[in-house]
């Protein structure tokens, strides 16, 4: 046996897989004690981790990213080399603004471009009449909630930092803010838009699954310095979690996943609600099945992509290269190799998100090509930054 | 003088706290919980350094804060001096975050920190404290009953059925208490 090893977690759904590979056994078949600290906040996650108060957590994919680019307080690079799911978000409204909506003429279950322009109809409504923007929630500075959110905000000409306000409110309380009138939306992961659609307080408007299909999420977050001294224990924590994935994504398992998730240690909300999330109609997670668990490189750099159209990157980059030294494909495929699991051998594919084509190999111009943007970085000077292969970036 | 606000969801905590920061010679502004709604309070009371709660959910609003340009209030950035790590480590490891108002990053901020720490860790000892005291208490009452049980069951004297759990613990290389408890279970199924 080894080190306790801490690890935390969220109370979100996808945080399923550490769950599981602690209720099951399958650390303490790797060899590994494992606690969970359970964190209010991301910001704790982010400093707890950075200080080494946590050997790993349950993270925001752009997080990593973040603290590996110099953009958090703390300059300590994250890793990760494990996906722990796809996909689990949606943008839920409030009933008031669904009404408005339908008002307006938008049948329900519209696609989401639809809904998006309709929205943007009201927006300009609202601007014309000198009514306060509405405000859409998310959950972090970094989350793929923010890009996925702005990314289909401007899809319909609306300019985030123009004509919404976007407030961050922590995911537990998204609910109560909408009852609250706070907000006007959000886009949250689960299992909280099945409990604000449960509770009546709003209705979902677009699930993300069908913007991006199988979208990059959460991943385990290391340490870059802690991954340099513990390198079998990641790797025994990769297995573990590569079964227990496994294990959460049999549709059979669904209903026995909802029960220990929506207990305090882990999500704290109404066994329906996470049975909704789990084992209902909507698809919302993936959790191993089509490599689900591999660490996509071509999903960082369209993140970084992101943290460049909206100014949070503000000095050129060379893409390929800061996605490889975050996203370690290689260890996910000795961890899987390890158990007999096939992985993919390329690392990066083209990725879609409402029907925007992102090749990895044009990341520089897809990053540039938004006419609905905050850039601060010279489009040639990106350009100039990239470098068509990765020399070995570690 | 440097205007604080405080963010604790535990009053009797964010109370000594406040005291201990007017004592230093700080104004304490407002002491708030995550249900208030901080972004509102910032804006209208701008204090110069928010002291928050790790436990507080409210730390993601504040590192919103941080980044957003076109909103009113005063960017805030995260801790006294991003370069002093250790200052960083035994602030999380008090559960204490802190964010300063930019441009005041720096030694005029630090004591502010230091006092939170201090407080902080002073009632995590008092919590620890607390909670060993209750234990000892809640394992006593556990070996009374054991020891009520094999007086009962094997007619012994209060001092020899004490003996009695102490040297099956002591040959288990268990704790007093963990055997104690086994007994209870045991009498309870029989």
């Amino acid at each position: 046996m080894t080190r306790e090893l801490v690890v935390g977690i969220t109370p979100l759904a996808d945080c399923a897989p550490i769950a599981v590979a602690l209720e099951h056994g399958h650390f303490a078949r790797e060899g590994l004690r494992v606690r969970l600290s359970r964190e209010p906040s991301w910001a704790n996650i982010r400093d707890k981790l950075a200080t080494g108060a946590l050997d790993a957590a349950h993270m925001l994919a752009p997080m990593t990213l973040a603290a590996s680019l110099g953009l958090e307080p703390i300059a300590e690079p994250a890793v990760t080399a494990f996906s722990l799911g796809l996909g689990g978000n949606a943008i839920t409204v409030s009933e008031r603004l669904r009404e408005r909506l339908t008002r307006a003429g938008l049948p329900s279950a519209a696609p989401p471009e639809a809904c998006a322009r309709a929205l943007a109809r009201l927006l300009d409504e609202d601007r014309a009449a000198g009514r306060a923007p509405l405000r859409i929630a998310t959950v972090f500075p970094f989350s793929m909630h923010g890009y996925e959110l702005r990314f289909w905000l401007a899809s319909a000409g609306i300019v985030p930092n123009r004509d919404v306000r976007l407030p961050v409110v922590p995911p537990p309380r998204m609910v109560a803010e909408l009852e609250a009138g706070a907000i006007d939306g959000f886009c949250v992961g689960e299992p909280w838009n099945s409990l604000a659609e449960l509770r009546g307080a709003g209705s979902l408007l677009v699930a993300v699954e069908d913007l991006w299909s199988r979208a990059p999420e959460k991943v385990l977050g290391v340490n870059a310095r802690w991954l340099e001294r513990n390198g079998e224990i990641h790797r025994a924590l990769l297995r573990a979690l590569l079964a227990a994935a496994h294990w959460c994504d049999e549709a059979e398992n669904r209903p026995e996943l909802a029960r220990l998730l929506s207990t305090s240690h882990y999500v704290d909300a109404p066994l329906e609600t996470l049975y909704r999330s789990l084992a209902g109609a909507s698809h919302f997670h993936t959790f191993c099945a089509g490599d689900a668990n591999f660490p996509w490189r071509s999903h960082a750099m369209w993140i970084a992509t992101q943290m460049l159209r909206w100014g949070q990157i503000e000095k050129p980059l060379d893409l390929r290269a800061a996605a490889a030294r975050v996203y370690r494909a290689d260890l996910y495929r000795d961890a899987a190799a390890d158990l007999g699991v096939p992985a993919p051998r390329e690392d990066e594919k083209c990725e879609s998100f409402g029907g925007a084509r992102f090749d990895p190999a044009r990341a520089a111009e897809f990053a540039t090509s938004f006419a609905i943007a905050d850039l601060r970085v010279a489009s040639d000077e990106l350009a100039a930054a990239q470098h068509a292969q990765v020399t070995d970036a570690r | 003088m440097l205007r604080v606000m405080l963010v604790d969801e535990k009053p009797e905590r964010s109370s000594q706290l406040e005291r201990a920061l007017a004592d230093a010679g700080y104004e304490v502004v407002a002491t708030l919980t995550g249900r208030d709604d901080l972004r509102a309070r910032i804006a209208a009371l701008s204090p110069d350094v928010i002291i928050v709660d790790m436990q507080s959910p409210s730390r993601d609003v504040l590192e919103d804060m941080r980044r957003i340009h076109e909103e009113r209030p005063r960017p805030v950035v995260m801790f006294v001096d991003e370069t002093d790590a250790d200052s960083i480590r035994a602030a999380v490891r008090a559960g204490v975050s802190a964010y300063v108002v930019d441009g005041l990053k720096g030694r005029s901020v630090r004591p502010v920190v230091e006092v939170a720490i201090a407080r902080f860790e002073e009632f995590q000892a008092l919590r620890n404290e607390l909670e060993s005291a209750r234990t000892t208490l809640a394992d006593r009452k556990l070996v009374e009953r054991a020891k009520g049980i094999i007086m009962r069951r094997k007619s012994l004297s209060e001092e020899d059925a004490y003996q009695l759990l102490r040297k099956s613990a002591m040959d288990q290389k268990r704790k007093i208490v963990e055997v104690a408890r086994e007994v209870i279970a045991m009498a309870e199924l029989l």
